[in-house]
């Protein structure tokens, strides 16, 4: 037994046996004299290898869409094109893994001319590129490993792309030699309520299959423990969930006060399990990958099928958030330098107010037809005036709520002012970072100015929840922040009335709110507010949060009503 | 030689689950069949990475071509698919 020391980065024990995340294969330099015959010889084997292993793991991907996008990839792999003109770099002097770079390289730049879906599909040709190179080369699969069985996954650290694909019903637990609380990998295992550790140095050493567990609250890991252990912990993380998963019913704090628990849907799909209500209902995906805008009718039955499936229950649409950054070829944007500071959001609406009206006109028809309690925001509000606009066209349209997002410093500076014309504000807090820290969201190294705990992104959160009590008005918060189940009580404490996340999340931030009275949460926010630094301020919130018995992780009896 | 010219009929375009569905019905014919779109370069049907890289959309025209016995089945049943919206297709 070793024990290694990290930073805990998203609470919960975890063990099982490691396996690492390998790095892309580095593309040697070009031989110098090539054997013809057997680069093809290793061209057509890489191939195999490669088709073998992503058909194996298509047919046990747990997620239709994952598997779909698994099979195009062997159908790829196994393109006669592929190998013929692999063979002809070959003939021309190429080795094999030089070949196939060549080649997808060309059918990479048609993807990207192609725009639109195409483009974000590189990401799969690269890949694929990847995987290839990697079997000529004799190197171990890069990308997320699929041993068959749940595991912890240990790696230097883990980018977005490496993730988009994580299954946390595999993934037992997370440990990363490098990053930080802040870094993607800790945001996103919060996310999934996945047990993390990061900066935990040693933990490249420790060789794959290894049994390991892990402790993401204090950081430690200890590698080489006996199957008994692993049995043990994931035993006491199992029960940990299924308690949290009898959780039921609307957010509220120990003392009563209730703060709404939302979930963010892209469709009816997304609606898992009860919900109190959708914070943040994205209307982007019936927009995107099409020539002509959606229908009037189109448009009606999807809302309809998500307002259909919550009757009595507050339901809150963002309209058409696009601009040259999420490019529709129909809006037929002029490319900016700079799009997310370009016409994107409800900016669109001064170019081509039709797509706007057309979308209040199918979402007034589909609230008509259904009980839900229908509210209505626009994306990327910067003044009080455009707010008001708004609001103009959605009593037009006879929606009687309508709200707008703040994403922009300038409107959460201004939220008193923008509350006269709303009946309600949402927070997003990820283009709110972006924009208030002039740190791209996209941006890996800019990720600690991302950090949510930002004392800056604190005091605008704090600004905006102030101007709603004193309007009267709810103030929501949907972003990655409102899932942080110690964030939540900041927020909770700063007077925010909902938040909004992945439905997954939902229990745990249940869970902390329920343990905290609304004055305990006050002066969690006040640590917060007043802290120096994001690092100052969890550690201020730990202690607070520690001393009132969350720690112990005892639920409120209230919350378990429907166990 | 049997040519067919039709309009992209899936939502998505010739993409994802469509273009799937193509490449794998191409390549159960019994002669190389082409598409091509415009005047561009002719990429044959069976080859994923040839039909992704059309970058076809919902109501693009496409080209069918093919040579030999059994060609204007062939393009036939590859253009009939294609008119189809294959994203309403049950997997």
């Amino acid at each position: 037994m070793r024990e290694l020391r990290g930073i805990g980065a998203s609470p919960g024990g975890a063990a099982g046996p490691v396996y690492r995340l390998a790095p892309p294969p580095a593309l040697p330099p070009s031989a110098e004299t090539v054997d013809p015959a057997a680069e093809k010889a290793a061209v057509r084997e890489a191939v195999l290898v490669v088709a073998a292993d992503l058909t194996r793991r298509a047919d046990t991907a747990l997620d239709a869409t994952a598997a779909e996008v698994l099979r195009a990839q062997v159908m790829m792999a196994q393109d006669e094109t592929l190998i013929d003109a692999a063979d002809i770099a070959i003939d021309g002097g190429a080795d094999a893994p030089h070949a196939l770079t060549d080649v997808l390289a060309g059918h990479r730049a048609a993807f990207e001319a192609a725009g639109g879906y195409l483009a974000e599909r590189v990401s799969d040709l690269d890949d694929l590129r990847d995987r290839l190179v990697a079997a000529c080369l004799g190197q171990p699969m890069p990308g997320v490993p699929d041993p068959g069985h749940p595991y912890l996954l240990i790696a230097s650290d883990l980018a977005p792309a490496d993730t988009a694909g994580l299954e946390p019903d595999l993934v037992l637990g997370l440990v990363t030699a490098e990053g930080g609380p802040t870094s993607h990998t800790a945001i996103l295992a919060r996310t999934l309520g996945i047990p993390a550790v990061v900066r935990c140095a040693g933990i490249l050493d420790v060789a794959d299959g290894a049994l390991a567990s892990l402790d993401g609250a204090s950081g430690v890991v200890v590698a080489g423990v006996s199957a008994e252990t692993v049995r043990t912990v994931n035993a006491d993380r199992l029960a940990e969930i299924e308690r949290r998963a009898r959780s039921q019913g609307p957010g509220r704090t120990r003392d009563s006060h209730p703060v709404a628990l939302l979930a963010n849907i892209g469709s009816a799909r997304d609606l898992t399990g009860e919900v109190e209500g959708v914070g943040l209902f994205r209307t982007e995906l019936l927009y995107l990958d099409r020539s002509d805008p959606p229908s009037h009718e189109e448009q009606v039955a999807a809302y309809r099928d998500v307002f259909a499936a919550l009757p009595g229950r507050k339901v809150v649409v963002r309209t058409l958030d696009a601009g040259a950054d999420k490019p529709l070829p129909f809006l037929r944007l002029a490319d900016e330098p700079n799009p997310a500071l370009g016409v994107r959001g409800l900016r669109v609406a001064r170019q081509t107010p039709t797509v706007l009206t057309t979308q209040l006109a199918a979402i007034s028809v589909a609230a008509a037809a259904t009980d839900a309690d229908v509210w209505v925001m626009a994306p990327m509000v910067a003044t009080a005036a455009e707010a008001a606009a708004f609001t103009e066209s959605c009593r037009e349209y006879g929606l009687p709520t309508a709200g707008v997002m703040i994403e922009v410093p300038a409107a959460a500076l201004r939220a008193g002012q923008v509350l006269r014309h709303v009946d309600f504000l949402s927070v997003g807090t990820n283009d709110l970072s972006q924009y208030t820290f002039a740190a791209d969201r996209m941006c890996g190294d800019l990720a600690d100015l991302l950090d949510p705990w930002q004392p800056a992104l604190i005091a605008l959160l704090a600004t905006c929840a102030a101007a709603g009590v004193e309007a009267g008005k709810p103030v929501g918060v949907c972003g990655e922040s409102a899932a942080d189940p110690d964030f939540a009580l900041v927020l909770a404490g700063l007077g925010i009335t909902s938040l909004s996340m992945a439905p997954r999340s939902i229990p745990a931030v249940r869970e902390s709110l329920a343990a905290h009275t609304l004055d305990e949460c006050r002066q969690i926010a006040e640590a917060a507010l007043a802290a120096p630094s994001p690092e100052a301020a969890r550690a201020a919130v730990a202690v607070l949060r520690s001393s009132s018995g969350w720690a112990t992780g005892a639920p409120d009896e209230d919350i378990r009503i429907r166990g | 030689m049997p040519t067919r010219t039709v309009l992209v009929g899936s939502a998505s375009g010739l993409h994802a689950r469509p273009a799937a569905l193509f490449v794998a019905e191409a390549a159960k014919q019994p002669v190389l069949v082409t598409i091509r779109t415009g005047d561009k370069k002719p990429v044959p049907a069976r080859s994923m990475l040839g039909v992704l890289s059309l970058g076809a959309k919902k109501g693009t025209e496409v080209t069918l071509e093919a040579d030999g016995d059994g060609a204007q089945a062939a393009v036939d049943t590859l253009a009939d698919l294609l008119e189809r919206d294959l994203d309403a297709v049950d997997a």
